[in-house]
Order: structure tokens, then C-alpha cells, then sequence
């Protein structure tokens, strides 16, 4: 279990590396995020080890996928596959699902607020940063459960989850 | 020529598109773009601005030291560069163009052209030099070109007092305070670099009528500010106490309860005294600007403020605590003073106003003609989003929400026929509007012009190692543009 969290890790960490144009985002808030999400749980893994792990994993395309339901505004479900280390501000956009993604995943907005309909499956994310609670403050109609979809990485233990879009608010009052 | 080109696109269109001008090229304007064009393929979008340069406040607003909240200009552009939509700069509602004329051109007319102006506090001596808008500073330290000339004098004073404890104070402390160094790198114009660099302004004090319970700003907007390098924080332990209205208050508001939760933190850590020469932030509560107070040996100049205590008391029943005077009055020393108590919109001639809240007359985004809200006196095809709509409140995802009401408002109009069809009453539009521009000789700068200033200023950025280097003046950006 603790090592396919790694791989999963490494995988958005190498895809994210690839991506040319993210990495000349503004530095410093990147950096952070960046920081954040993937040394943090790595601080004893050599790296080499999260590499070789990824090209085992590669043959079997479908199996790296997760199934996720989104709730769209309208409360019709969107059943997309998802696949493991992607974000769901990504996985939505790639299915065109309306989500919005203003700052791009630098935590700098809320447009991307999701809300995990299943507790459970709430409880199995790590708890948000302060930076990413500080964007859910703003975020229109926040609930107990809600999240930044650009902090949600597809992983196995995510498999079935739920996210409602949640409904356009008339609250202007933020 | 340039009707020509635009005239290409129009085969891409049925032949009576839905004719719509959006006046104002902020976060409300363009989230309303892209929601017209989204809702109604038939649109037909105009963008226009004052500026020869879009993006509002991300622009002018947005602190040079928050370039992720600046990411969304990447999705703005591609509104700009949708084949139904066309942005025009240079282009100002009022003197290039009446407010009546674009209602003769279009449809539907939005108008989100925000706030330019500042609210007053009408207390005696506001008139002195030294005492600034925040607004006037954020434009200056942004680059805005009506705003360069700024008589800004960092170097008279060690003492810098800003009214107001909302994120727009708190971006100014910050810039006031956060080590140039840090600042260099940014999008920062190079005159406030410079300036700052010289600044001799080492105290920050932010004024607040109201308590740390009530303070208006986010939790991330005060996390940095708390956060700035060897700065010493000064917050009165006894302004902390609570009161059984402060709790209700902070049961109910999850965004109070953080801020509150980073001011106590930081009451509570840290030295009691500054070291000398260390740059100094006070948080002062519950007191209020009385009057400014003319310095002896610098006439006409603002040489401190006085300040009254407030108390707390609950207005009637709705469970909000407001301000008010105690009769008790202390002077504060400072050398500028920079309000930040609300921007303000300006109204143009033929439009409805609600000069007491600043706001144009609406229903969900409906323009209607009297301030009183009677809704069967509507302004037909004319419609508002953003600052001039609802205030000038709120962070830029707000406008997305805003902009989605008031295009379901115009959707809502033309199913029921309120507004005129389009096959009825074909209207001029675009072509219309850059005839009557080029017969008053008003310089329409497109999108394109805008790219050439974005990649000037792109290539003056790297020579420095800022993300761009802003030109600043009015001169500069039509030469630019115009190359």
C-alpha cells in the first residue's frame, strides 16, 4: 500500500515535470505546491526507486485507472476513469466537465471546489494544507466536505468517489 | 481595413447575430463573454476598454507579488481570441462613445466597467497632501499609466498610517513592508521598485473601526503579511477578549474564525519590543479616523491623524456589530495616510445610479430605471455585472458567479421577448461601432495590439529577471501597440 501511494506520487510528480510550460509558472507559490505534494511524503525514498516502479506499472494502461463520479450542477452523474496520480481539476477538463480552473491548480482560487458526497471517502484524503483552506474560505457554498479539486490526486484508495459541483450560489457576499 | 478583416468572421455567424458589447475587460467583463458566447452561439461579443490594455484589475489590482491569482488572464485570452469575440481597447464609454450610441449599436449592452473611483471619509483635513487613495497606490505600484505620477513621498517619513484592515490595506502594507529584494523579481513597475527601494517608511499602522473578530481580510492575504521576513507585529492583547456577540459572530463565519485564530497566533509569538531599525506592523482596532491634522513646519501636509475609540454595539436584530464613537480621541503620527475603505463606481451620463450605494439600479443583472428597484421600469438591453452591479466586494472567482447570473437574466429576456429579436431589429454591431469610432478618429486597439504591448513588456521583463516590465504611460502603450 505505502509503496503504490509513492508511485503514484512519482507519476504526477515525472508527468508534471514533462509539462514544459508549468514549471515556468511564477516560482515561488509553484515551488511550494509543489513542495508540498510531492517531497514531503517522499523525505526518505530515494527516487531512482519511485522511477523504476513507474515503468513496471506501465504495461497495464487500465488498471491504473480509478472510477470517479461527478454530480454536475444540474444532478446529472458523469462516470469518468481517472488515471492514478492525475488531479480531478485535470480529469474534469479532460472530460469536459464544467469545472473551473481559474489560477490553473496553483492554489490561488477556489473555482475548483468539489465536494466529497461520501464521508468516508473524505476521510481517506490527507487533511487540506493551510494554503488550500485558505482558498476553501472563499469557495461558494462550502460544506463539511468540500475540496479544491487541483489538491485531489487520483490514487486506488480513491476508487468510486463522488464529487458534486456544487450548485451556482446567489451569495455575493463573500 | 480593419473592417474588412472583421468582416471575414462574419461568415462563420447566421446571418442576424445576437449583437452584444461588454463594456469593461475586467474578471466581470470577460467571464461575461465567455458566458455569452457559451449560452447563445448566435452572439457576437465586444469587448471594449479605456485602456489600451485588458484584464482590469488582474492588471492594476492584483499585487505584483501574487502571480498565481494572475494565471486566469491565460483563460481570459482565450475568450479574447474566440472567433465570435473581439476586444477593443482605447475605446472609452463617455468621450470615445455615449452610452446611448452603444444601445443604438447592440442588443444587449453589459456594462462591468467597476469602480475607478474611492469612497470618502468626509472628515476634515482629507484634502492634505500625503494622504492617498489605496486604490491611487495599488494602481502606482501596478503600473496603471493614470497612476505613474503618483506625488508619492516615501521619504519624508518613517510612519505610513492605512485606514481600513481589508485585503486591498493589506496588500499596500505588505508592498510597504516585504524586502524590496523580493519584490525585484516580480511584475512590479520600475518606478514604485525604485521608490520603494528608497523608502524611508519603516512603521505600518492598519486602522480598523471595528475588531479583530470583524476584520475584513482572507486568511491568506494576512498569513503573508504576518509572514514578511524579520518584521516585528504589533496587536494589543486586550483587543483579543471576546465578547458573547464576537463568539456568535465567529460560530457562524468559518472565514472570520481563521482570521482571528492568525491574529491571536500572532499576538501571542514573537519579541514585545522591535529591535532598533526593524521594520514595524501595528494592528490597531476599534478606532476611527476623526480628522487628519495640518503639519506646522510642512503647511498644507498631513502631520498626523486623529483617531477615535470605538466600541461595538449590535445594529438592530440582524446580528451584525457596527462601530460606534466613544468621545474618547488620541493622535497618531504619520506622514502619509493611505485610505482603503471601498472603492467607488462612476456613473455615465444616461445610466440609472444609486448614488447612496454606489451601485447601478438592477435585478439579477437588469439595469432598471429607478433607484427605488420598481422592476416593470426596465432599461431594456442594457444589463450590468461585476463592481457596478453589486459593489465593489469580493475576489475574482465572485464575478464568475455574478457573470453567470446576469447572462441567465439575458437569456431569460430574450426567451420572453423583452429584448428586441434580432431578425426584427438586425443591428449594426461591430461594424457599426468601428465606423463611428474611426469617424471620431478614436485610435480602436484590437487584441492584436494587445499582444504586441504583452510580448514588449515580456522581453523588457527578462532583461531585468521580471516576469514582464510594465509600460506605464499612455505614450509608451499606443506606440507600442500601434508598431
Amino acid at each position: 500500500m505505502f509503496s503504490s501511494r509513492i508511485s503514484q506520487l512519482g507519476a504526477q510528480m515525472i508527468k508534471d515535470l514533462r509539462k514544459g510550460p508549468l514549471t515556468s509558472t511564477p516560482g515561488m507559490a509553484y515551488m511550494h505546491v509543489f513542495y508540498n505534494r510531492y517531497f514531503k511524503p517522499l523525505k526518505s525514498q530515494p527516487f531512482s526507486t519511485t522511477a523504476a516502479n513507474i515503468a513496471h506499472e506501465e504495461g497495464n494502461e487500465e488498471e491504473k485507472r480509478i472510477s470517479v463520479t461527478f454530480v454536475l450542477k444540474n444532478g446529472e452523474k458523469q462516470h469518468i476513469r481517472v488515471p492514478i496520480g492525475m488531479s480531478m481539476l485535470e480529469a474534469a477538463h479532460e472530460n469536459d466537465i464544467d469545472l473551473e480552473g481559474a489560477c490553473e491548480g496553483s492554489i490561488a482560487c477556489s473555482t475548483c471546489h468539489v465536494i466529497v458526497t461520501d464521508v468516508e471517502y473524505y476521510n481517506k484524503l490527507e487533511d487540506p494544507t493551510d494554503e488550500e483552506n485558505d482558498m476553501l474560505d472563499l469557495a461558494f457554498g462550502l460544506t463539511q466536505t468540500s475540496r479544491l479539486g487541483c489538491q485531489l490526486i487520483a490514487g486506488p484508495e480513491l476508487d468510486g468517489i463522488h464529487l458534486a459541483l456544487p450548485a451556482a450560489t446567489q451569495n455575493f457576499s463573500i | 481595413m480593419a473592417v474588412f478583416q472583421f468582416s471575414r468572421r462574419f461568415s462563420s455567424l447566421s446571418s442576424n447575430p445576437l449583437r452584444v458589447c461588454v463594456v469593461g475587460s475586467g474578471p466581470a467583463g470577460f467571464y461575461t463573454a465567455e458566458k455569452m458566447l457559451k449560452a447563445h452561439q448566435r452572439a457576437q461579443v465586444d469587448i471594449i476598454d479605456r485602456l489600451p490594455t485588458p484584464f482590469g484589475l488582474v492588471r492594476s489590482g492584483v499585487a505584483p507579488d501574487h502571480p498565481e491569482t494572475k494565471i486566469v488572464v491565460n483563460q481570459f485570452s482565450r475568450v479574447a481570441q474566440n472567433d465570435r469575440c473581439s476586444f477593443f481597447g482605447n475605446v472609452s464609454l463617455g468621450s470615445s462613445i455615449s452610452l446611448s450610441e452603444l444601445r443604438e449599436l447592440y442588443h444587449v449592452v453589459v456594462l462591468s466597467y467597476g469602480a475607478e473611483s474611492d469612497r470618502a471619509l468626509v472628515v476634515p483635513g482629507e484634502d492634505l497632501a500625503g494622504i492617498h487613495s489605496a486604490r491611487e497606490f495599488v494602481w502606482w505600484y501596478n503600473g496603471h499609466p493614470d497612476c505613474k505620477d503618483l506625488a508619492l513621498d516615501l521619504k519624508s517619513t518613517d510612519t505610513a498610517v492605512i485606514l481600513g484592515q481589508g485585503n486591498v490595506a493589506l496588500d499596500v502594507a505588505r508592498i510597504l513592508l516585504r524586502p524590496t529584494m523580493e519584490l525585484a523579481t516580480t511584475d512590479i513597475a520600475s518606478h514604485a521598485l525604485s521608490a520603494l527601494e528608497e523608502s524611508s517608511i519603516r512603521k505600518v499602522y492598519l486602522i480598523g473601526r471595528r475588531g479583530p473578530v470583524q476584520a475584513a481580510c482572507t486568511a491568506k492575504e494576512l498569513r503573508e503579511v504576518l509572514g514578511i521576513k524579520d518584521l516585528y507585529i504589533h496587536i494589543q492583547e486586550a483587543d483579543l477578549l471576546k465578547t458573547p456577540a464576537d463568539e456568535e459572530e465567529l460560530k457562524n463565519s468559518r472565514i472570520q474564525r481563521r482570521v482571528y485564530e492568525l491574529l491571536s497566533k500572532a499576538a501571542n509569538s514573537g519579541c514585545s519590543h522591535p529591535r532598533s531599525g526593524q521594520r514595524e506592523l501595528h494592528f490597531i482596532f476599534f478606532r476611527k479616523p476623526d480628522r487628519f491634522l495640518d503639519s506646522d513646519d510642512r503647511s498644507g501636509h498631513v502631520t498626523s491623524v486623529r483617531l477615535e475609540k470605538t466600541m461595538l454595539k449590535e445594529s438592530d436584530g440582524s446580528g451584525k456589530q457596527i462601530a460606534v464613537g466613544t468621545g474618547q480621541f488620541e493622535d497618531l503620527e504619520c506622514g502619509m495616510v493611505l485610505k482603503s475603505i471601498g472603492y467607488k463606481s462612476v456613473p455615465v451620463d444616461g445610466l440609472p445610479f444609486d448614488h447612496r450605494k454606489g451601485v447601478v439600479p438592477n435585478i439579477r443583472g437588469r439595469v432598471v430605471t429607478d433607484t427605488s428597484g420598481d422592476p416593470t421600469q426596465l432599461e431594456e438591453g442594457l444589463y450590468v455585472a461585476g463592481w457596478l452591479k453589486r459593489g465593489p466586494t469580493g475576489i475574482i472567482a465572485t464575478n464568475l458567479y455574478c457573470a453567470e447570473e446576469t447572462v441567465a437574466t439575458i437569456s431569460e429576456d430574450l426567451e420572453l421577448g423583452v429584448l428586441a429579436s434580432t431578425s426584427s431589429l438586425p443591428k449594426p454591431g461591430r461594424e457599426g461601432l468601428l465606423q463611428l469610432l474611426d469617424s471620431r478618429n478614436v485610435r480602436v486597439l484590437p487584441f492584436s495590439a494587445w499582444e504586441k504591448i504583452n510580448a514588449e513588456e515580456k522581453r523588457l521583463g527578462s532583461l531585468r529577471s521580471k516576469p514582464r516590465e510594465k509600460l506605464t504611460t499612455w505614450d509608451e502603450l499606443l506606440k507600442v501597440a500601434t508598431q
